[in-house]
C-alpha cells in the first residue's frame, strides 16, 4: 500500500537541508516501527520518495513524502507512531493511502505551493500602500527575473508561475507554480518586487512558511489546485 | 522553542548550518536552573566528525544520567562561521541550549589526535575564555582535557586547568561529586584545584615544576606544592562488562563520518604490536559478554533508528565470541535491512564467510595491515602476521570472489633499511601472482587491483618505541621512493597501485606526540599566524609552523629525530598509564633484538596491568 506523509517543519528543524530530512524521516520510520517496504537487492533501501525540496530556513505546514507499506496500519496509528519519535521542529499531521503509479507519486503531481511572507526589518522601507502596489505589480505584462542554470544564468518570465500575490499587514500570500518546469521561489518574487519598488533588497529580510503543496486537476492555463493530502484517503 | 544562538541571516550565509542548531533525537535538554554542574564537552573539531566518536557519546549519556548536571556539546566551528564569529564578537555556545561556553563550570575537551591542538586553541578563543589557564579567574570555566593524547599532556599544558588520564567512566563520577559539593560550599577555584588534584586521574599541570639541563632534556619533574600527588595513575574501567553505554545515542542532524551505531565489544588489545599506542595504553584487554551486547544493540538501534551497526574495537577477531555475536546479527537484523559493518577483522576463512554474507564481494575490496614489508621488520614490531597467512588470506579470499584487496605499511619504523622497504613491493607482486594462479582466466574479472599505502611512522608515548628517533623527513621521502621504484619492477605493477603519506603533518605529529611544556609556545604562536584544522590538508600550512619554530626559537628536530636514552626522564613519565616503564624497556630490547613477544592469550609477559584484576589478565582464572 503506498502512504503519503504530510508533515510540518518549523523552528531550528529550518536549517535541516533536504537530504537530511530524509535521512531523519529514515530514521524515524525505523524508531515509530512503521512497516515500511524496501527494495530488494543487496542493500535493500525503503521505498520512500519525496516531494519538492524545501529551501534552507524556510518553514512548512505542507511538506510530504510518499511511501510503500508492507502491510496495513490505520492513519492514526502512524500518525501517533511518528509523533511519538519526532523532536522539535518536526509534526507528521497526515498518512493516507495514495494511488499507486509513478504519475501519482508527490514529487510528479506538486504543481504549485502557497506560502506565507513575513517581513522582518522595519517596515519603513516599504511603502504604506503596498496592497495597491503589489496589484500593479502583478498587471505588468512580464516578471523578468535572472534565474540561476546549469550554464550560468538567463533571464526568465516568473509571471506566468504567479497564481496569487498579495499582501495584508506587512504578510504576503502567494500561490506560485511549483512544477519542475517552471519553478518559482517566493524569494524572486520577492527580489523582482522589491526591485519593481525600487527599494533596497535584502534575502534575510522576510520570513518564508510555505502553507501547502497543490497538484494540478485542471489545464495549464485554467488550473484547479488540489492539495496533495485531499488527493488521498484515511485508513481506518 | 529553543532560541537559537545565530541569527538567520548568518545561518543561511554559512555551509551546513544544521552543525549549530542542536535539537538532535536523544540529545538531552535539561533545565540549567535545575543542575549544580553545567558541562561542554567538546570535540575539537568539525561537527560531522566529532559526532562519530564514541567517547564522547559514552560520557554525554554518563554525565546526563546525574540529576545534578547537565552536559552539553560544542564542535569546532567550520572557517566559515570561525570569521563571522570572531568579526561579530558572538561567543561561541554549546548546541543543546545554544548559550555561551564561557558560563559553562566546565569545558571539557577530548584530544584524540595532535593535529587538533590548533582547534583547541580556536575553541578557547572563540569561546572567549582566556587561552593560558593562569590567566582565568572565578568566572571562567574550569577547561579539562581527556582521550589518548592526554598520556603526554605537556605541549598543552599551560591552555588547561586540569587533565583527566585515562578511562573517564572510572574517576569522573568522584570527580564531579566533588565539584558539585564544593561549588555549593562556595569554595574557591584554587580550593577545588587542588582537592580534585587528589582524585585519582587527575592531574592539574600549575601544579608542578619542570627543570630542564642544559642539553635540553627534563631533570626534575615534581609537584610545587605540598599534599600533591607526585605520580598521576591513568584510570582503567575494571568492570568493563557494567560499563556505562549509550543507550540512546544522540542521531547527528547532517550525515556524520560514521553515520552508525557503534557497538563497543572489547577494550584493549592482547596483541603488544610494538608501535600501537592504543595496543598499550587500554590494557587489560577486556570483552563484554554476547548476550549483553545483544541487548544493547537491539537498544541503541531501536532508539536512534540508525540503518547500519559497527562492531568497535581494536582488534575484532581476537573477541572470543564473535562468531555468535555475528550470527545473531545478521538474523536478527536481516530482515530489518540493518547493515553490519566489521572493521579490524583479520582476514581468514571465517572472516571471510562472515563478509561474503554481509558485503556485495564483487564491489567490495579487503584489507590487510602487514604493516612493514619484511618478516624480519614485523618481527621488530611484533606484529604478528607472517607472509603465508597474509597468502592464505590473499588466496581465499580470491578464490571467493574478492579481486581488490588494500594493504596498509608503515615507513620509517625503527631498525629499517632499504631492502625492508623493497618487500613492500614484493609483498604486493607475490600477492597479485596469488591472484593469476588461484582465479582461472574465464573467471577473473579484469586485473586484480591491489592498492599499497604506506604512512610516515609517528613514534608515541607509552609504547616500547617511545624512545625510538622518528625518521628524518628526507629518509622517509627516499624511502617512499625506493617503494616506488621497486614496485614499478614488478612484473604485475599495472595491477598495483601506490599511495604514500605527506611527510609534513606526520613530522609535526610526531613533534607534538613527544614535546615537552616548551612545545606550548610553537603551537600558540602557530595558532596566532593563523593555523587551524591541521587534520584537514586544505587547511595545513606547514609554512606558519616553520615560521613558528622560528620564532620562538624551538628545534624540531630534538624531539623528533634525537635518539632518546632509556634512562632519560620522559615528559611523561610522570604517568602511570598501567604499562610499566620496565615492560617498555624489555619490548625496546627485544625490537632490536627482533624478537618477538606473545600477545596475552598465549602467555603473560607482565606488562603490569594484571594489577588491574581484569579482562585477559583473570581470563584463564575463571
Amino acid at each position: 500500500m503506498k502512504v503519503r506523509v504530510k508533515f510540518s517543519k518549523y523552528g531550528p528543524s529550518r536549517f535541516l537541508g533536504h537530504l537530511d530530512v530524509m535521512r531523519y524521516f529514515q530514521k524515524a520510520v525505523r524508531r515509530a516501527g512503521i512497516p515500511i517496504a524496501f527494495s530488494s537487492g543487496f542493500r535493500p533501501h525503503m521505498i520512500m520518495s519525496f516531494a519538492a525540496p524545501l529551501g534552507l530556513g524556510v518553514t512548512s505546514d505542507g511538506e510530504y513524502f510518499d511511501m510503500e507499506l508492507s502491510r496495513n496500519m490505520s492513519s492514526q496509528d502512524m500518525i501517533e507512531r511518528f509523533n511519538e519519535v519526532l523532536t522539535e521542529g518536526f509534526q507528521v499531521t497526515g498518512a493516507r493511502k495514495t494511488p499507486e503509479g509513478k504519475k501519482h507519486n508527490a514529487m510528479a503531481l506538486t504543481a504549485a505551493a502557497s506560502y506565507r511572507v513575513r517581513l522582518l526589518q522595519s517596515a519603513k522601507i516599504w511603502p504604506e500602500d503596498m496592497a495597491k502596489q503589489a496589484e500593479l505589480f502583478c498587471a505588468q505584462p512580464s516578471i523578468l527575473v535572472e534565474k540561476e542554470t546549469k550554464s550560468g544564468s538567463k533571464m526568465a518570465d516568473i509571471k506566468p508561475g504567479i497564481y496569487q500575490f498579495q499582501v495584508d499587514a506587512g504578510e504576503f500570500t502567494m500561490l506560485l507554480s511549483a512544477s519542475s518546469a517552471n519553478y518559482v521561489k517566493p524569494k524572486m518574487v520577492m527580489e523582482a518586487f522589491a526591485n519593481w519598488l525600487e527599494i533596497p533588497y535584502s534575502p534575510y529580510g522576510f520570513a518564508v512558511h510555505k502553507t501547502e503543496v497543490y497538484a494540478n486537476r485542471g489545464m495549464e492555463d485554467a488550473p484547479d489546485f488540489v492539495s496533495l493530502e485531499e488527493l488521498g484517503e484515511d485508513i481506518e | 522553542m529553543r532560541k537559537l544562538a545565530l541569527k538567520d541571516e548568518i545561518l543561511l550565509q554559512i555551509e551546513k548550518p544544521a552543525r549549530y542548531t542542536g535539537g538532535e533525537v536523544n540529545a538531552v535538554m535539561k533545565n540549567k536552573e535545575d543542575v549544580d554542574i553545567r558541562f561542554a564537552m567538546c570535540f575539537p573539531d568539525v561537527y560531522e566528525i566529532g559526532m562519530s566518536h564514541l567517547g564522547l557519546q559514552i560520557l554525554y549519556h554518563m554525565f546526563n544520567e546525574r540529576p545534578d548536571a547537565w552536559c552539553e556539546r560544542v564542535f569546532s566551528p567550520w572557517t566559515d562561521l570561525d570569521e563571522i564569529l570572531r568579526r561579530e564578537k558572538i561567543p561561541l555556545f554549546a548546541l543543546e541550549s545554544q548559550e555561551p561556553i564561557k558560563d559553562f563550570d566546565f569545558l571539557g575537551i577530548t584530544i584524540q589526535y595532535e593535529m587538533c591542538y590548533t582547534n583547541i586553541l580556536q575553541i578557547l578563543d572563540l569561546s572567549q575564555i582566556p587561552m593560558y589557564a593562569r590567566e582565568r579567574d572565578e568566572s571562567h570555566p574550569l577547561v579539562i582535557g581527556g582521550g589518548p593524547c592526554t598520556f603526554n599532556p605537556e605541549p598543552l599544558a599551560p591552555f588547561f586547568d586540569l587533565f583527566y588520564i585515562g578511562e573517564g567512566e572510572a574517576s569522573y563520577p568522584l570527580f564531579l561529586d566533588t565539584y558539585a559539593r564544593m561549588k555549593r560550599q562556595g569554595k574557591s577555584r584554587m580550593q577545588f584545584l587542588e582537592e580534585a588534584a587528589q582524585i585519582p586521574g587527575i592531574y592539574v599541570p600549575a601544579f608542578y615544576d619542570v627543570e630542564y639541563a642544559e642539553d635540553g632534556t627534563l631533570i626534575s619533574f615534581a609537584p610545587n606544592r605540598p599534599g600533591i600527588p607526585a605520580k598521576v595513575a591513568r584510570q582503567v574501567l575494571t568492570d568493563f562488562e557494567h560499563a556505562p553505554y549509550p543507550k540512546a545515542p544522540v542521531v547527528p542532524n547532517i550525515k556524520a563520518t560514521q553515520d552508525r551505531i557503534m557497538l563497543e565489544i572489547q577494550r584493549g588489545c592482547i596483541r603488544g604490536c610494538r608501535f600501537c599506542q592504543a595496543g598499550m595504553i587500554y590494557r587489560p584487554a577486556r570483552e563484554k559478554n554476547a548476550e549483553l551486547l545483544k541487548q544493547q544493540a537491539r537498544d541503541m538501534l531501536r532508539n536512534t533508528g540508525h540503518e547500519e551497526i559497527s562492531l568497535s574495537s581494536l582488534s575484532s577477531s581476537d573477541y572470543s565470541q564473535l562468531k555468535e555475536l555475528l550470527d545473531f546479527l545478521l538474523e536478527e537484523f536481516k530482515n530489518q535491512a540493518v547493515n553490519v559493518s566489521l572493521p579490524s577483522l583479520r582476514i581468514d576463512a571465517f572472516s571471510l564467510q562472515v563478509m561474503s554474507r554481509i558485503q556485495d564481494v564483487k564491489k567490495s575490496s579487503l584489507t590487510f595491515a602487514p604493516e612493514a614489508g619484511s618478516q624480519r621488520l614485523r618481527d621488530v614490531i611484533n606484529k604478528g602476521l607472517t607472509q603465508e597467512v597474509i597468502l592464505k588470506g590473499a588466496r581465499e579470499a580470491f578464490r571467493g570472489g574478492w579481486s581488490r584487496v588494500k594493504l596498509y605499511f608503515m615507513l620509517g619504523l625503527p631498525t629499517e633499511d632499504e631492502e625492508d622497504v623493497k618487500c613492500i613491493a614484493h609483498l604486493a607482486q607475490k600477492i597479485a601472482e596469488t591472484y593469476y594462479d588461484e582465479v582461472p582466466k574465464e573467471r577473473r574479472q579484469g586485473k586484480v587491483q591491489i592498492t599499497v599505502s604506506t604512512s610516515y611512522f609517528v613514534p608515541k608515548p607509552f609504547t616500547p618505541f617511545q624512545w625510538a628517533p622518528m625518521a628524518s623527513v628526507q629518509t622517509y621521502l627516499d624511502r617512499v621512493r625506493t617503494v616506488r621504484e621497486e614496485m614499478r619492477q614488478q612484473e604485475n605493477h599495472k595491477s598495483i597501485k601506490y599511495n604514500w603519506h605527506e611527510a609534513d603533518v606526520a613530522i609535526l605529529e610526531g613533534f607534538l606526540a613527544r614535546g615537552d611544556r616548551r612545545a606550548a609556545r610553537v603551537l600558540a604562536r602557530a595558532y596566532e599566524l593563523g593555523a587551524m584544522y591541521d587534520a584537514w590538508t586544505e587547511h595545513f600550512h606547514p609554512k606558519l609552523w616553520t615560521q613558528a619554530f622560528a620564532d620562538t626559537d624551538i628545534d624540531m628536530d630534538f624531539y623528533t629525530l634525537r635518539r632518546r636514552q632509556v634512562t632519560e626522564l620522559l615528559p611523561w613519565d610522570f604517568i602511570d598509564a598501567g604499562v610499566k616503564r620496565e615492560f617498555l624497556e624489555r619490548e625496546w630490547q627485544r625490537a632490536k633484538e627482533g624478537a618477538v613477544t606473545p600477545n596475552c592469550r598465549q602467555s603473560c609477559s607482565g606488562c603490569g596491568a594484571a594489577r588491574h584484576k581484569g579482562g585477559v589478565c583473570v581470563e584463564s582464572e575463571s
